[in-house]
């Protein structure tokens, strides 16, 4: 009888719904978690993938000596490399292309290259409206990479003893 | 005042011209601003929905988005109606029209403070049932001239919910109608007087609870919003409604929303009337809030609920929904009637004097 009565007064109480909208009222005026995203960021790890760059040594020859290993790696098939023997008796690359529509930004590259040429940087804001920009070709990455060095630098930096 | 107006008008006009310019003037005054209400509303039921699920609701357009409804009205406007193919063209763009003309007439009867209305009419009560039940055809002729299965499931789920739900309203204003002698909306305000314990909601707490849950169903808001459900049947009737035919049935729904919160308000709160009458200092103190505050007051505290409530339940099943309208609703509000006449014969509390 008690139990039933207690059935009774919560169903005409209406107790279960009163208890819901106290939830969702208390969460009206909890702080908010939205980012307002041009205006803020979130954090960034050092690992971030995002666009590419090649880059070079400190006296400004370029890192990479077209082993093609990220080439082989891609599991998308993002990349194309052509080489030749430089004057010097180097091999270098002819082309470097990235295609920016193929690639997965699964970071597969950046971790076979034997020199760290071939990186992915925290820039994430950029966008192609028409094919043919899309391909990220030898001089672009470069003039990324000498772009944003400092910061490419530090992040490998941080990362350097798990590495 | 308008009285003055069309006395006015009327020594340098036809009586007749007088009396139509007149009562344009008295429709603009009154649907313009419900309009622009409607209009914020939807912005405040994005906000309220939104930080109630721990987001920013709209904040882009204008200051905290405040903005967003012009912005919104502008693409709806501008948009394309698009026609499907195999449509009744006539009942397809007669059926908004169907569904907002009702939600508009409705306001003639609808008093704003005392005397504040356009036509003070004995009935109010029956004509503001009468104009939100004919709201129910727009919503049936749109599922029917769209030729979707969906629209019209979604129609047919409009109609039955309607008239199940009509019933247990029409004896929730029934009791209420017994208290208060009168189908005269000011005059079921004005039997309210005299303190907060004098208003209609503590004799028929229950029937308040019915009667805004029968209009969450009329105005088919969640949880009882199987008519769009979007879940099941993709946005029920106005499937196939875009642009401004889209718009004008949103306009029809939240117009619904905002009459039955005045009337929930008119009905059960004592309308117009400060709920400090009688209480020694607060009365004084509150002397200065006009009668459209207290009302506006309180029908933005009932709007929000509504919303709340949206925020806060999932949508009920189909028949869970029936079950509720015909095996909950109705009993309790015809075991109130009795209640209520009894309490009448034994000339229970302030209410029956």
């Amino acid at each position: 009888m008690g139990r039933f009565l207690r059935h009774q007064i919560k169903t005409w109480g209406l107790t279960e719904l009163f208890k819901g909208m106290a939830l969702t009222g208390k969460y009206l005026f909890k702080r908010k978690i939205t980012v307002r995203y041009p205006e803020e960021k979130t954090p960034m790890s050092p690992r971030f993938r995002g666009h590419h760059a090649l880059r070079r040594y400190e006296n400004g020859e370029e890192r990479c000596i077209a082993c093609k290993l990220c080439e082989a790696v891609c599991p998308a098939n993002a990349i194309t490399i052509e080489s030749e023997e430089r004057e010097d008796g180097t091999r270098r690359t002819t082309q470097y292309d990235i295609d920016m529509f193929k690639c997965i930004y699964c970071g597969f590259c950046e971790e076979a290259c034997p020199v760290d040429a071939v990186v992915e940087t925290r820039v994430f804001e950029y966008e192609f409206h028409e094919r043919g920009p899309h391909i990220m070709t030898k001089d672009k990455l470069l003039a990324f990479g000498d772009k944003h060095e400092d910061q490419i630098a530090a992040d490998r930096a941080v990362d350097a003893k798990y590495r | 005042m308008f009285d003055a107006l069309q006395a006015f008008l009327s020594t340098y006009l036809f009586d007749w011209l007088a009396i139509l310019i007149t009562l344009v003037i008295q429709a603009v005054v009154v649907v313009l601003p419900m309009m622009l209400v409607v209009a914020w509303l939807t912005y405040a039921e994005r906000k309220v929905i939104g930080y109630m699920q721990v987001r920013m609701g709209p904040n882009r357009v204008g200051p905290i988005g405040l903005l967003q409804p012009i912005a919104d009205a502008l693409k709806l406007m501008t948009k394309e109606v698009i026609f499907p193919d195999q449509a009744n063209k006539f009942l397809f763009i007669i059926a908004p029209v169907l569904a907002l003309a009702p939600a508009v007439v409705a306001w003639a009867v609808i008093p704003f403070g005392d005397g504040l209305v356009v036509s003070d009419v004995n009935a109010g009560v029956l004509f503001v049932l009468a104009a939100s039940s004919i709201v129910v055809f727009g919503v049936i002729i749109a599922g029917w001239a769209s030729n979707s299965k969906y629209a019209f499931l979604g129609a047919m789920r409009g109609a039955a919910q309607k008239i199940s739900y009509e019933i247990a309203m029409g004896f929730a204003l029934v009791t209420v109608l017994m208290i208060a002698g009168t189908m005269n909306l000011t005059e079921i305000v004005n039997g309210q007087k005299g303190g907060i314990y004098h208003w209609y909601l503590l004799p028929l707490l229950p029937m308040f609870f019915v009667y805004f849950i029968a209009g969450l169903a009329e105005t088919n808001r969640t949880p009882f919003d199987v008519v769009e459900g979007e879940a099941e049947i993709v946005a029920g009737f106005h499937v196939d409604y875009s642009g401004m035919t889209f718009g004008v049935f949103m306009l029809a729904e939240y117009l619904m929303m905002i009459l039955i919160s005045f009337m929930t308000a008119i009905m059960f709160l004592g309308g117009w009337l400060s709920p400090f009458e009688g209480i020694p200092y607060l009365e004084a103190a509150f002397a200065w809030v006009p009668q459209l505050g207290w009302l506006a007051f309180k029908v933005s505290f009932l709007l929000f609920v509504f919303l709340w409530l949206r925020a806060t339940f999932p949508r009920y099943r189909y028949d869970q929904l029936m079950r509720l309208g015909w095996k909950v609703l109705i009993p309790v509000t015809i075991v109130w009637v009795f209640v209520v006449g009894a309490m009448k014969y034994f000339d229970f509390g302030p209410w029956f004097n």
